[in-house]
């Protein structure tokens, strides 16, 4: 079933690019199906169970390639967050007559096979195969879609992030090397290698680099907000809401248990570069002009406090890193959509032209607030819970870095309470007098994410539950084979 | 009947969520009824469970919000004495102004959107006092904060009541941000959050534990956030900004106590922290004396009224300071009837002058505005302490309380109490003695406001008048029904025990207050009144004092420069320098060297199989001779 869940969108790709003007009406029944099947399949799921929907057979028999997926509750919930987010991205661009938009929702299909691929390979090549392949279609969608200066930018962007995966490529290779004959890539395999703690460090900065640059982590970061401004909005929202989870999901699945002593020696540094983007950033954000950017600049900030509170490997940094990952997800597609309508009605992002648009628009303020206040963490959304349990994971690793890194709390609510002001409050001008209020479709793609910033935030019970005997079991892994000592709680 | 609790926040929530929903199906009229509705539902079932007053504290499961590990978050509700009496005050001072707000908003625009704001205010402030772990208690703590933006900031048109209402919450999230370390550190040293395991923990510590000084501080810097002390006190002035309702309800009766509140929540932490105690109330001693000498020459009525706020919760940070709990909270309850009382009536002022709130064009207002005039008699001389109004006694018993752990203390805040009655006596006159000096329009136009606003005016004048009531000096009475009736739910602090002051000291005390105070009426009235003195208009008119003063000492100018301006430049430093040129410098250098290194070596490719040869032959060479030397 898991493999129908991976290749299903891959089909579907191949029907949307010979489908011609109907490209995205199947796109999104696709996308929809694919959303049912992971919901289907998300009930059947047990979470104590280890696990589950496993499939493996050989694929390189030679090399010791299988082609082996299965999914725990981690992975479960970010395949959940992919097959959400899609459905969503995709009606999301439904106003906009992409030339070409066969090939376009294609893309975005294709996209979604290698995302689910991604977490839920149990096989480190075929791992970075997904990886790569994840890489193709969104290149393509920027470069072929994006604004002015797409080309440079694309290109810095596809081969910072080449350099990343080759480097996590080489350290795959170096980790078969070291399983006993005939070689493996198998999952199990590469947990239960024995590395003295020099080969761990390189590793540990292999890997680390590869998952820092698509996160993306202080000094990795510079290709991100030129590549979220001047991409296609749907592919924005692909990068943040979806790929660069691929980036923490890398550190939680192949970084942390792989290399645990590796962790134990860098994980420091790893925490400081991540609690210096998250002050960093919110700064960056405070002086954009271009409300695209400034989220560009706010999600490094957010992904910075993910990042830290999974190199805590406490209990509620793991926890809260799995559920912000969800949380951010869906808020900076909401965001990124806010910005996208903004820009469709009024021709620019530049938040000093914008202003008064809550009084000729108010369903768009009031979804605008919702989401915007699910961003700055306010209690009761889904922002909150996350944010709350990974500033309790850095606090129980780090007094300081807690404090510092709390500062999002506060400088969070700056950057976008002005940015709000600058775009719905005051009196209109001439430009946004004329401002259209939502259309249907578009208050469905907001719907669905106001629903889930209010069901994480009020219940997050049922999403903590599925992930938090993976999460034990990740911790042990870390704990019982290497001997480093975890923090309680 | 306790077990219902969980209805009480229950009610205004299906307020806001119908009113806000359904605002184009609705009639107008629906909403401020429904929205006064709901609130008194929950004034009377916490009235009903108040008068079946379960003895101990008993704790309402909803359902399980958070788990994570060992951490566990429900959300659950504590009724005891402490949420009880919030519970009332909330509710029913609630219910008033949302009654008073039907008369006031009528003409508004935004009227429907108004109710569901202040529904969306209760029930938030309902969760914060009844929440049963501090995880609760901060959503609630949050929620009166966004309710608040959205309220200073009502009338979104104006670009500076936007940014009053920035100013506010960004200015509570800095607290906020205190609160929230304070919670995890509580989380870290207790494992858990909730007040029940927290405080039957920490009743067994010792004194001066670090940590507990850490929490206590930590939590106080959320206190200073949400109930404006020193130095976060600068958005609440600005708060005014909103509709003069949610001034008396948010900004002076209810959200800024939060602070009070969750100090007397935490009592057993502050109990065994004596100096964050000594902070705390060096602290409001300051904050005391310091608004209310801005209060002095303020000539906006509802600045006056702000400034005298901040200085009433300093009061009651001395009261927690010195251990006085159900002191605070007894200031608490009867400024919540006088505040709303003198902000509803200035409201009812500014109504019936168009919109004008600047005391130097009001005058002669009691002969057009007589029950206004009356009732904002009643509330100046509450706030003024003349006995026997609600402010007298329980700010006699801060007083008194202050004795006796402090002559310093006591100095300071007599002194605030003397300016206090000089600012509310002076505002008092020239509103409504003398001759009227507004516009003819103005004049034409002044009427006393409808009913619905007079009648909660009237119930929260007898409420300032009989309030102190509730707590009688042991001069008086045996019994302090207050001090009573929250004892049960209060530590008795070990370091200080609650010392009485003597009889011949509160006999004193009453003495030279009632003297002071009409040498002080006698004086503003022949000040203000028969020599006319009104305040200058132009600015450049003020002694350098009052310019001082009446520039609120320049701190709003100094906290812009030192630090709004620098995190812009920094941030700016961050973003053209440190970001676009030296990071991405870095990447783009190491990207050009790269093509540097390419095209250089390509050179070498020069496609003539004889230099390939030489090359090859030079090599072996080479590595040959590296082999014999090393």
């Amino acid at each position: 079933m898991l493999t129908t869940l991976i290749f299903f969108p891959l089909l579907a790709a191949i029907a949307v690019l010979m489908s011609g003007e109907n490209a995205k009406k199947i796109a999104l029944i696709a996308a929809i199906i694919e959303f049912g099947l992971s919901v289907f399949m998300t009930l059947g799921f047990d979470p104590a169970a280890g696990t589950q929907y496993f499939q493996e057979f050989w694929w390189v028999p030679s090399l010791g390639i299988h082609y082996s997926v299965g999914l725990d509750g981690i992975s479960l919930l970010l395949v959940l967050l992919t097959t959400f987010l899609v459905p969503i991205i995709v009606l999301s661009s439904f106003k906009h007559n992409n030339k070409n938009p066969g090939l376009f929702y294609a893309l975005i299909l294709s996209m979604q096979m290698a995302l689910v691929g991604v977490f839920s390979a149990q096989d480190g090549f075929l791992f970075y195969i997904f990886w790569e392949l994840a890489l193709i279609p969104i290149y393509l969608i920027c470069l072929m879609w994006g604004g002015n200066d797409r080309i440079r930018i694309t290109l810095k962007f596809f081969i910072y992030t080449l350099f990343g995966s080759l480097l996590m490529l080489a350290a795959l290779i170096w980790l078969w090397m070291k399983t006993p004959a005939p070689h493996s890539f198998d999952i199990q395999a590469l947990y239960s290698l024995n590395l003295s703690a020099t080969e761990q460090s390189w590793i540990f900065w292999a890997f680390f680099l590869a998952f820092a640059i698509k996160m993306p982590v202080f000094p990795f970061h510079t290709w991100q907000p030129d590549t979220y401004t001047d991409s296609p909005t749907p592919g924005t929202m692909l990068l943040s809401g979806i790929m660069l989870k691929m980036g923490v999901y890398g550190v939680l699945r192949w970084l942390l248990p792989i290399v645990p002593s590796g962790v134990h020696e860098w994980g420091n540094t790893a925490m400081i570069l991540s609690v210096i983007s998250v002050v960093y950033a919110s700064g960056i954000a405070l002086v954009q002009k271009d409300f695209k950017r400034l989220i560009a600049y706010s999600s490094i900030a957010h992904v910075g406090l993910i990042s830290a509170g999974v190199f805590s490997l406490t209990m509620q940094g793991i926890q809260g890193g799995v559920i912000q990952m969800l949380s951010h997800g869906i808020n900076v597609v909401g965001l990124f959509f806010i910005a996208e309508i903004i820009l469709d009605r009024m021709k620019t992002r530049n938040l000093s032209e914008l202003g008064g648009i809550r009084l000729v628009a108010p369903a768009f303020a009031t979804y605008f607030i919702i989401i915007l206040l699910a961003s700055v963490a306010l209690p009761l959304t889904n922002g909150f819970i996350g944010e709350f349990l990974l500033l309790n994971g850095v606090f129980q690793y780090s007094t300081w870095m807690a404090a510092v890194a709390g500062l999002t709390i506060i400088l969070g609510a700056v950057y976008m309470l002005t940015a709000y002001q600058k775009i719905s409050l005051g009196v209109t001008n001439h430009h946004t007098e004329k401002f259209v209020d939502l259309s249907q479709s578009e208050k469905w793609v907001l719907i669905p994410l106001v629903v889930m910033i209010f069901w994480i935030g009020l219940y997050p019970g049922y999403f903590m539950g599925l992930a938090e005997p993976s999460i034990k079991t990740l911790r042990d892994v870390i704990h019982s084979s290497h001997g480093i000592s975890l923090l309680s709680h | 009947m306790t077990q219902l609790a969980w209805l009480i926040p229950v009610f205004p929530l299906v307020g806001f969520l119908v009113i806000s929903l359904g605002n184009k199906i609705l009639p107008k009229q629906f909403s401020g009824v429904f929205a006064s509705l709901t609130v008194l539902a929950s004034f009377i079932l916490s009235l009903a469970i108040f008068l079946q007053s379960p003895e101990t504290g008993e704790t309402v499961f909803v359902f399980d919000w958070i788990k994570s590990g060992g951490l566990s978050i429900p959300v659950s509700f504590l009724i005891d004495h402490i949420s009880l009496t919030m519970l009332l005050i909330v509710t029913g001072v609630g219910f008033l102004i949302h009654v008073y707000s039907i008369g006031y908003m009528k003409e508004d625009e935004g009227y429907s959107r108004f109710f569901s704001y202040l529904n969306l205010f209760v029930f938030f402030m309902l969760l914060l006092v009844m929440g049963s772990n501090y995880i609760v208690m901060f959503a609630g703590w949050e929620g009166v904060g966004l309710c608040s933006y959205l309220l200073i900031g009502f009338w979104f048109k104006n670009t500076e009541y936007n940014n009053a209402a920035n100013k506010a919450f960004i200015m509570n999230r800095i607290g906020d941000l205190g609160f929230l370390l304070g919670i995890i550190l509580i989380y870290v040293t207790f494992g858990s959050v909730s007040f029940d395991d927290v405080f039957s923990a920490a009743k067994t510590l010792p004194d001066n534990q670090p940590v507990i000084t850490a929490i206590t501080l930590l939590l106080f810097v959320g206190a200073m956030g949400k109930s404006a002390q020193i130095p976060l006190y600068t958005w609440l002035p600005d708060a005014m900004a909103g509709p003069t309702p949610v001034s008396a309800l948010i900004h002076a009766a209810t959200m800024v106590t939060a602070g009070i509140y969750m100090v007397v929540r935490s009592n057993i932490l502050y109990s065994i922290s004596p100096f964050t105690l000594e902070v705390v109330s060096i602290i409001g001693m300051a904050t005391a004396l310091f608004a209310a000498t801005i209060a002095m020459v303020q000539t906006d009525i509802k600045k006056v009224l702000a400034y005298s706020t901040v200085s009433q919760l300093g009061y009651m940070f001395v009261a927690l300071g010195v251990g006085a709990y159900s002191t605070a909270l007894f200031h608490v309850t009867t400024h919540a009837f006088f505040k709303a009382l003198l902000f509803l009536a200035a409201g009812s002022v500014i109504h019936a002058m168009s919109g004008e709130q600047d005391v130097r064009k009001m005058g002669g207002l009691r002969k057009k505005l007589p029950i206004t005039f009356a009732v904002f008699a009643i509330g100046t001389m509450a706030i003024s302490g003349v006995p026997p109004f609600a402010g007298f006694f329980s700010k006699d018993e801060i007083l008194a309380r202050a004795w006796t752990q402090s002559p310093v203390l006591f100095f300071f805040l007599a002194v605030t109490s003397v300016l206090t009655a000089i600012y509310m006596f002076r505002v008092f006159f020239l509103t409504f003695y003398g001759t009227f000096r507004g516009t003819h329009d103005q004049e034409h136009h002044l009427h006393e406001s409808p009913p619905s606003m007079t009648i909660p005016l009237v119930v929260l004048a007898i409420l300032s008048t009989v309030g102190g009531f509730l707590g009688l000096p042991t001069v008086f009475s045996e019994h302090h029904f207050f001090g009573d009736f929250l004892k049960s739910s209060l530590s008795t602090p070990g370091t200080m025990l609650q010392s009485e002051a003597s009889h011949t000291f509160e006999w004193t005390l009453i003495g030279v207050s009632i003297i002071t105070l009409a040498g002080i009426i006698f004086w503003a009235f022949n000040h203000f009144v028969k020599k006319h003195r009104i305040p200058a208009i132009q600015e450049t008119e003020f002694k350098p004092v009052a310019k001082l003063l009446y520039n609120k000492y320049y701190i709003d100018e100094i906290y812009q420069s030192t630090f709004v301006k620098p995190l812009y430049s920094i941030s700016n430093f961050f973003w053209k320098i440190v970001d676009n040129s030296i990071v991405d410098g870095l990447v783009n250098g190491v990207s050009k060297s790269v093509v540097w290194a390419g095209q250089t070596i390509r050179l070498v490719q020069t496609g003539n199989v004889g230099f390939y040869i030489f090359a090859m032959v030079f090599g072996i060479i080479a590595m040959l001779l590296y082999n014999l030397v090393f």
